[in-house]
């Protein structure tokens, strides 16, 4: 067997941390792994935050992001250590035998360069090629990665193009100086989910026509087993589980990576509805102070009570706009909500207070939704004081019986917010919003900043509650693996508008307009080939037309 | 029309409206506050009849609207009034003051500018090794001591007991430039002092910010080396803050003249305001003040300038 | 709780010249205006530092005397007291007027904030020593009026920061909630705002504090800060100068005081914002 290209031997890093109340001390990041990447083969790295795996990819370049330390083992490139290599000899590596594409494209390109200069400046550098045959290598990898217009792009500044075609200039900047290998650090992470697609299609052509390697690192195993020959799982900066894709994906052998495997397996029928709606949003249209167009055009929905309503969509599409409106953040100009058998008026300030504690809310960034200096007892205890005025043991009391619906025990009551895990704190506002017996809790994007298994455990938590409680979801995501998950309804939303609408599995099922069938044939699945399949299926449907 | 244009537009039409309103600060400030110009002027022993006629000729019985537009108008066509204590034309006495004052802030700026930036890329290139810790607690002591007792440090030890320059910075048209030079060059050092830490300070954050931008991490993983990561990525970058630091350290040096002029008895600008208010001279102040508020709005206004020249996204739009 | 020395360091210092500005009735040795010997007698702490020339006897006052024959430690004393109590109120002064209109301005925002906003804009687009220069022409230099001047001028500055802290806190998700649960405008400035502003206020209350000392001393300088015959640190170099001239040294003790008391607060408002923002900073 030939030498691989890349061989990594008991890598170890660390690097220094600066905790509040202790003195700087160094930790372990990784602790000793090995892995071969052969000529032309991709390997793709895959663990949750954490896993140590961008600090592996950078490492096969010997750099070392912020204060972390290369601190032990071998990395061998091209038949020589580049931990061992001097400072010349690495630069030499660096943006000629090995490149790099980072998550988020925006803040890597430097604002005030053209396209061009920065796509070729490693090439030219590096002597690998004249400033017009770089130019001309530039326009191909251009025309290569689907950006529109590949002649003149390179004429225009970074924030002259969109976020997708960014990622994909990074693609061609990593493949100019034609580099023995490319890491790819969650390079479709920050996309909306039509877009990761393209940019997807883009490295993996690229990838296949260049005959390049490639490390490709991410937390989402669907994405990875598109494009890797093989997968190597991570956790806490150990190997989990190294093989093939297809047997990562169709055989895993650890606990751990089943797990990745299953996620978002779980099963939810569709409820029907019931006589009488919980929510009817009739005929809303809204817009921001001082914009010039409508952010909702005229949307109807209905969600019916111990039901949830999915509202699924990608970033602009209104889909946040919506849930302000109906909590009275955002009067709209148009439109009616009926809540309860009620009108809901239009602003904040008019609502009742049944009318406000019947309507809760969970977000996004459990972070910044709890105040940091309130301890998780006065967070949770705030409404039951508030809306029912319970106090001393009587509150107690109902905060021990809260915190064990969340599944979390009575000794989290004296800690702060910071002393809890991510899915801790979505948990604690949870209970927060429950703490109110609403009947309706909006859930904005409340799984999309968590980690896939954690994620699963707070839908879990969430479906259980609702047989329970008998409450009604109103779930914001863009991510439709959560909506088959949870829904019982859906509404797919598209620049304002209900592009459509119905119980889970109508939505779900063809005939589709445009826009779902797009969306629906974006979202990654976790098998083989799909990723082909795709493609070919819009090269017949546009041959068609 | 190009929104850089419009936006340097409106930049300027606000510096203009911030000198108008600065007039009116100044000259409300002198003028409706409880304290009588006339029996400021007279002081304790004036007669009803001495106050009555020295309002009279100060025009202090005219309606403050009609007052304020008096004096805006002639301040507009270059007559800044009389002084109040010798009868002098205020705005030819203070061409020749403000010759001086501007003579002795361009040294001060000419040293200290580079000296700042210097000393903030080496405090940078030493991030939280020594030179930088020495460089950021000196720093802070000089940034804790007031303008007034650094001049009077540098003449006890510069002056005094190493006898190298003149404790007492007079000029006038007779002493050739190296005379002149040398005459200044302690209230120099002085309000170098003064406005280099602040200045260092900021250059400092201002290229650490750049230094930590994404981009730079490109740029090494790249294969460029320092100097050229530096050169090509990070000082273009850096560009604009650290002109737009020195722009308003330079209106900061401003206010520093001021109190260096009076240790230094240098016959500028600072020494003429400050002695008129403690005569009580209101006429003067107000037109001294006026053009310390007029140095300090036009510094700013080219900071905000040069910033937006500087952005990408407003120079090229989509 | 372990206090850095550095912070432990600033504490007491800051500490001891509080006290001595209480106190200085008590610790003071001589009166205010008295005069006690020759002008300009040289320090006995010179002599054991051995800075006086030889053949001069040990000098009786530890810091010498003035320019017309006053202690100098009891001027200085009676000094920091002067510098210290206006430099205290106006920092209150500044601080209460500064968080309060800047915390109205964020809570409300509209036409309030705009308002509040573009006038500070306007005061502050002249330095304020010009502004206090302009204003005490025609005012009388009474410890109050300073106080007035400077505890308004310093103010804006208060009030950018109070509002920019506030700003940012409004539009944390927490701050919503609490408004989607009803909550009134007190309790979410008291409850959810206040307690999160409080570490870089308190902390830019300190350097605020050390501006005003600087403040103070440079109009004292001038001659239109303190007048005489109360004593202040700026006072005293302006009465002191020209001894400088003839190498004698007594204008420089307050730089020595001034620095030191810069510093240590300095010190203490560092170590303030340093605990409070570790306390934001998320998991170790």
């Amino acid at each position: 067997m030939a030498t691989p290209l890349l061989s990594v031997r008991g890598l170890k890093i660390g690097a220094r941390v600066y905790p509040p109340d202790a003195k700087p001390h160094d930790i372990d990041i990784v602790h000793g792994v090995d892995f071969d990447v052969e000529a032309g083969k991709v390997l793709g790295l895959i663990g949750e935050s954490g896993a140590g795996k961008s600090t592996i990819g950078l490492a096969a370049m010997a750099y070392g992001r912020g204060g972390v330390k290369l601190t032990g083992g071998e990395v061998w490139v091209n038949g020589r250590d580049v931990l061992q290599s001097g400072t010349r000899d690495v630069r030499r590596l660096r943006g000629a035998e090995v490149t790099y594409v980072s998550q988020s494209a925006a803040a890597s390109f430097p604002p005030a360069k053209r396209l061009m200069e920065q796509v070729i400046e490693a090439a030219v550098l590096q002597g690998k090629f004249s400033k017009s045959d770089a130019e001309a290598r530039a326009i191909e990898l251009f025309r290569k990665v689907d950006l529109p217009e590949p002649e003149t792009i390179g004429n225009r500044f970074p924030h002259q193009v969109s976020g997708g075609q960014l990622q994909r200039c990074m693609t061609a900047l990593a493949l100019c100086p034609e580099p023995d290998l490319v890491v790819f650090d969650e390079p479709t992470t920050a996309l909306d989910v039509t877009t990761q697609i393209d940019v997807l299609k883009a490295i993996k052509e690229a990838i296949r026509d260049t005959g390049v390697a490639a490390l490709y690192i991410t937390h989402d195993l669907a994405v990875v087993a598109q494009v890797s020959d093989h997968i190597m799982v991570l956790r806490q900066g150990e190997m989990v589980e190294y093989g093939t894709t297809d047997q990562i994906i169709n055989a895993p052998v650890e606990d751990y990576t089943k797990a990745l495997v299953s996620v978002r397996s779980i099963e939810h029928v569709e409820k029907t509805p019931t006589e009488t709606p919980l929510l009817r949003v009739e005929g809303i249209t809204a817009r921001y102070k001082g914009t010039k167009f409508d952010v909702l055009k005229n949307i109807n929905v209905e969600l019916h009570p111990g039901q949830t309503l999915a509202v699924v969509g990608e970033s602009g599409s209104g889909k946040s706009t919506l849930a302000r409106v109906i909590t009275g953040l955002l009067p709209p100009s148009q439109g009616n909500i009926h809540f309860n058998g009620r009108d809901l008026s239009a602003a904040l300030k008019t609502r009742t207070r049944d009318d406000l504690r019947e309507l809760q809310m969970i977000y996004q960034m459990a972070d910044t939704a709890m105040n940091p200096r309130q301890t998780v007892g006065t967070i949770i205890g705030r409404p039951l004081e508030f809306y029912f005025g319970l106090k001393g043991a009587e509150k107690k009391k109902r905060i021990k019986e809260l915190l064990e619906e969340i599944e979390m025990g009575d000794g989290f009551i004296d800690r702060y917010p910071a002393e809890l895990s991510g899915g801790q704190k979505q948990r604690v506002c949870i209970a927060r919003a429950l703490a109110a017996k609403p009947k309706l809790i909006i859930c904005d994007e409340v799984t999309s900043a968590l980690d896939p298994l954690v994620a699963d455990g707070i839908l879990k938590l969430l479906l259980d509650l609702q047989k329970v409680e008998d409450v009604a979801y109103l779930f914001i995501t863009h991510d439709l693996a959560t909506v088959r998950a949870i829904a019982d309804s859906i509404a797919v939303m598209y620049q304002g508008e209900v592009a459509r609408y119905g119980g889970k599995t109508d939505v779900l099922s063809p005939p589709f307009d445009d826009y779902t069938d797009l969306l629906l044939s974006s979202v990654p699945e976790m098998r083989l080939g799909w990723l082909e399949e795709v493609i070919a299926n819009r090269k017949m449907a546009s041959g068609g037309n | 029309m190009h929104p850089v244009i419009k936006l340097v537009a409106q930049r300027f039409a606000l510096g203009i409206i911030l000198l108008l309103a600065a007039s009116v600060i100044i000259f409300v400030g002198t003028t409706i506050l409880p304290g009588d110009v006339a029996q400021q002027i007279l002081g304790q022993g004036a007669t009803p009849e001495n106050l009555a006629t020295v309002r009279a000729e100060l025009g202090l019985n005219d309606p403050p609207l009609t007052r304020y537009f008096d004096w805006l108008g002639g301040v507009l066509q270059g007559d800044l009034g009389t002084a109040l204590t010798n009868g002098r034309d205020i705005a030819s006495t203070m061409s020749d003051k403000m010759g001086k004052t501007l003579f002795l802030a361009f040294w001060a700026a000419a040293i200290s500018v580079p000296l700042a930036i210097f000393l903030g890329l080496v405090a940078v290139r030493y991030k939280d090794r020594w030179p930088d810790k020495l460089i950021s607690s000196v720093t802070l002591t000089t940034i804790s001591i007031p303008e007034f007792l650094i001049g009077y440090l540098l003449i006890y030890f510069v002056a005094v007991k190493l006898g190298w320059a003149p404790s007492v910075a007079m000029i006038n048209d007779s002493m050739t430039f190296v005379e002149k030079l040398h005459s200044i060059s302690i209230p120099v050092a002085a309000l170098t002092l003064v406005v280099l830490a602040h200045m260092m300070r900021m250059t400092r954050a201002a290229i650490l910010n750049v230094m930590q931008s994404p981009y730079i991490e490109t740029a090494e993983l790249k294969g460029l080396s320092t100097f050229e990561v530096i050169r090509k990525h990070a000082f273009p970058n850096a560009v604009a803050p650290i002109v737009n630091v020195v722009m308003i350290n330079l209106a900061y040096l401003v206010v520093g003249v001021v109190v260096i002029e009076v240790v230094f008895t240098y016959p500028g600008m600072g020494q003429y305001l400050v002695d008129h208010v403690v005569k009580r001279d209101v006429p003067v102040v107000q037109a001294a003040g006026l053009m310390f508020a007029a140095i300090y709005i036009l510094l700013n206004m080219t900071a905000d300038i040069v910033s937006i020249l500087a952005n990408p996204r407003l120079r090229h739009p989509k | 709780m372990r206090i850095p020395t550095a912070a432990l360091f600033g504490l007491f210092f800051t500490g001891l010249y509080f006290f001595i500005a209480i106190f200085a009735d008590y610790i003071a040795p001589y009166g205010l205006g008295e005069i006690v010997g020759d002008v300009w007698e040289p320090a006995r702490l010179g002599y054991f530092l051995g800075l006086t020339p030889d053949g001069y006897d040990e000098p009786q006052y530890w810091l010498g005397t003035d320019q017309i024959g006053r202690d100098l430690l009891t001027r200085m004393i009676y000094g920091g007291q002067t510098t210290i109590w206006i430099a205290t109120m106006a920092t209150i002064l500044s601080f209460s007027t500064g968080t309060i209109m800047g915390f109205v301005a964020a809570v409300n925002g509209g036409w309030i904030d705009q308002a509040l906003s573009r006038f500070i804009d306007l005061v502050m687009s002249i330095p304020s020593l010009i502004v206090a220069l302009v204003v005490l022409s025609v005012l009388d230099t009474t410890v109050t009026t300073l106080i007035l001047v400077m505890g308004l001028l310093d103010s804006t500055r208060v009030f950018r920061l109070a509002r920019a802290v506030a700003v940012d806190i409004t539009v944390m998700d927490y701050v919503e909630a609490a408004r989607l649960r009803g909550e009134k405008v007190a309790w979410i400035i008291f409850r959810e705002i206040l307690p999160n502003a409080l570490s870089p206020l308190v902390a830019e209350m300190g350097l605020r504090f050390i501006f005003m000392v600087l403040f103070i001393s440079t109009l004292s300088f001038l001659g239109i800060g303190v007048q005489p015959p109360a004593a202040d640190w700026g006072g005293i170099v302006k009465d002191n100068k020209d001894g400088i001239n003839f190498g004698i040294g007594a204008a420089l003790y307050p730089a020595v005081a001034i620095a030191t008391l810069a510093i240590s607060v300095n010190l203490v408002a560092d170590w303030i914002l340093n605990r409070t923002t570790s306390l934001k900073g998320g998991r170790g």
